[in-house]
């Protein structure tokens, strides 16, 4: 009887371990169900719509469905050092018909120029000899269309159409980093005086590290006083974290408006104290100046909330018991105070560093042309030149950056760890 | 924080530049705010102290823009405060319900997946508002939703559940779940348990996860950018065109009344956060 241990029963006669698991099951089910509308709901609205983000940088179907028959003939085109076979061309004809007939001839046309330079006018010949039923269907048409224009004799064009077969295509990111697939079907770089792309990449992480570097250097020492005073004073103090953090970013950014402005009050002070002359007035806004200054403020609660609640469970008897050993003060804090308050440093850094790389409003209003970011640069293309497949990719590159840094965060200090306040 | 009697000179010295440091910091920090007051009163249409400001002539100050403000007849700012309000309360009210749900599954130890989940459920608050802001667009655009009330308050949901479900989570991480379970045993059923027992008890945590949700929503300028029409103007929309078009004074009376407005949601904040801790038993 002891040696083999009996199955514990429950009152319905079913095993225990049963009995448990399904309970067990239950309750998965219902804590999932919990947060299953709100799952949905993001995965929905939020989610799906960034894989459609993707899908809109990488499409290229265009071409791919306006000529089937040509990339369907191109299969047989095997030296493609040579025109391609009367297949081919036949496909093309056939299907630029088809276009002429829907009147889409003209987007193919620019399509291709963007391929390879010169495409517009061969096609629109192409097009006027269709119209006037110039091309005799029963002889060869290579020949025929070889004798509208010398490109149509040169491969490079053919090749140029081949290049535009895959429905996907990378040219998007490629130009978001100022490169571009060249002719041969390498990546070439963009001439040096037209790589902005990368001016503004590089202009986001350095004003996003500044602004990280400026905050944490303003915001340790205050965080450490409000962490250390007596509570009445520290309460008062903390509204003036607090009151910024809650207050909408449009009015701060406002105030920056008016406080840097040529004739705004810092200008004025300038002036009072001697500084700068009343008619040399130095420029403070629509630069990289205004940038940092209204960021730095803005983002500045950000950094000091994370530190205030680690350096708040920093017990004082630590320091004292460092001095007492000998150190001096500062050897006390270095060695004691500083790497305890390491967390901190971390999760309110990449915070900053988040919210910085992602900023849009305010560079907008106060940076001027030298101190735009990559958010005003896809606000561009999806407002104004309406190119979305290109502000989907720049958008997908920079959420690529700010999810590294999340995993990194969420590594560091983890997600439910958050602070609000 | 007074230095003890033996501190060394040097230290004393380091002592109050370190506090001159944070004066200064302090000041960056709150300063800012505080010069838009003087200058909504302002009787010129300029965004400058005026001589007459100055020196406190009385005439130097007005009403003019606070009136611009309410009665001015091209003036959108009705519209658009209208608009704000109700986009913000009912976006308030999807965020606390589908967040507070969320927050009391991914609060129970039997949740799988825990950390994708919750990765994934906070993902708008870290994903920057303009790459938010064109998938949003993406989406209102094919379910024909963009320029419409529902669309935006859709919108300004997915951006404040976060702020509820973290909030709530960390009221109910110091929950004592044998009271749902003295309750249940007490044959309440689920339902009654959760009105009754714990959202008494959490209710300071979805309160001031509703107020992120609602400043959030209320101070929302990026996706609303790309969502509203004409006809769903919203304030910070207004003070956007208004500050990139021309800075006019009536910006400044209204920025004025959003500080009073924010004043009040920090104070009831900070109330609920020192209410939700002394019933959590936390004692700082």
């Amino acid at each position: 009887m002891s040696s083999e241990t009996k199955q514990i029963l429950t009152t319905d006669g079913i095993p225990l371990e049963v009995s448990l698991k399904k309970a067990e099951k239950k309750n998965k089910i219902k804590a999932f169900l919990l947060v299953a509308p709100l799952l949905l709901f993001l995965v929905i609205t939020y989610i799906f719509p960034i894989g459609d983000m993707f899908m809109r940088s990488v499409d290229d179907r265009m071409v791919t469905n306006m000529l089937p028959k040509t990339f369907k003939a191109m299969e047989k085109w095997e030296n493609l050092e040579e025109l391609p076979p009367e297949e081919v061309y036949r496909g093309f004809y056939e299907d630029y018909k088809v276009l002429v007939e829907n009147q889409e001839h003209g987007k193919l046309g620019q399509r291709l120029n963007k391929e390879k330079n010169g495409f517009n006018t061969i096609t629109k010949r192409l097009f006027r000899q269709i119209k006037r039923n110039k091309i005799d269907e029963s002889i060869s048409i290579k020949e025929q269309i070889n004798k509208i224009h010398k490109r149509w004799r040169n491969v490079e064009f053919w090749l140029a159409i081949k290049r535009t077969a895959p429905p996907y295509t990378m040219a998007k990111y490629l130009k978001g980093m100022d490169m571009y697939v060249a002719s041969d079907g390498s990546i070439a770089q963009v001439d040096e005086d037209r790589r902005i792309h990368r001016i503004l990449w590089l202009r986001t992480l350095e004003i996003a590290f500044f602004v990280t570097l400026f905050s944490f250097f303003m915001g340790y020492p205050i965080a450490h006083l409000l962490a250390t005073l007596p509570m009445k004073y520290s309460n008062l103090l903390m509204i003036c974290v607090l009151l910024p953090f809650w207050t909408s970013l449009l009015v701060r950014t406002a105030s920056w408006m008016i406080l840097l402005q040529q004739q705004g009050v810092v200008n004025d002070f300038f002036v009072m104290i001697g500084l700068v002359g009343d008619d040399n007035r130095p420029e403070m806004m629509y630069n990289k100046v205004g940038t940092y200054v209204a960021m730095t403020q803005i983002l500045l609660p950000f950094m000091v909330l994370p530190l205030y609640s680690v350096m708040k469970t920093i017990s004082p008897s630590l320091m004292r018991a460092g001095k007492s050993l000998g150190g001096t003060p500062f050897v006390a804090f270095w060695k004691v105070y500083f790497p305890l308050t390491i967390p901190g440093i971390g999760a309110g850094c990449l915070l900053v560093f988040i919210l910085a790389i992602g900023y849009y409003i305010t560079p907008a209003l106060v940076g001027g042309a030298s101190g735009t970011l990559i958010s005003n640069q896809i606000a561009f293309h999806m407002k104004t030149t309406l190119d979305w497949s290109f502000a989907s990719a720049m958008g997908l590159m920079l959420l690529t950056g700010v999810l590294v840094i999340y995993w990194i965060y969420n590594k560091l200090v983890g997600v439910d760890n958050i602070k609000l306040g | 924080m007074a230095l003890p009697s033996y501190t060394e000179t040097r230290y004393r010295i380091w002592h109050y530049i370190y506090l001159t440091i944070c004066t200064f910091v302090f000041f960056f920090l709150i300063a800012p705010l505080f010069v838009i007051f003087p200058l909504s009163f302002n009787a010129e249409e300029f965004l400058v102290f005026s001589e007459g400001m100055k020196n406190l002539d009385p005439d130097a100050f007005s009403l003019r823009w606070y009136k611009d403000m309410i009665y001015g007849t091209k003036n959108p700012w009705g519209l658009a405060a209208k608009n704000s309000f109700i986009i913000a309360i009912f976006a308030t009210i999807g965020s606390i319900i589908l967040g507070t749900l969320a927050a009391l599954g991914l609060s129970s130890r039997h949740m799988p997946y825990k950390g994708l989940i919750m990765a994934t459920l906070i993902s708008p608050m870290i994903v920057p508002l303009i790459i938010s802001g064109v998938a949003i667009f993406f989406f209102m655009a094919k379910a024909g939703l963009a320029a419409t009330h529902t669309g935006i308050v859709l919108a300004h949901i997915i951006l404040g559940t976060p702020f509820v479900v973290i909030t709530v989570t960390a009221t109910l991480s110091g929950f004592d779940h044998s009271v749902t379970r003295a309750a249940a045993s007490l044959g309440s059923n689920p339902v009654n348990t959760f009105m009754k027992i714990t959202l008494p008890l959490i209710l300071p945590g979805v309160i001031s996860g509703g107020l992120f949700a609602f400043v959030t929503s209320f101070d929302e300028v990026v996706v609303v950018l790309f969502l509203a029409g004409l006809e769903n103007t919203t304030i910070p929309i207004q003070m956007w065109t208004g500050l990139r078009e021309q800075l006019s004074p009536t910006i400044l009376a209204v920025a004025t009344c959003l500080i009073l407005l924010s004043t009040l949601i920090l104070i009831s904040a900070e109330l609920l956060r020192r209410r939700s801790e002394r019933l959590r038993g936390i004692n700082r």
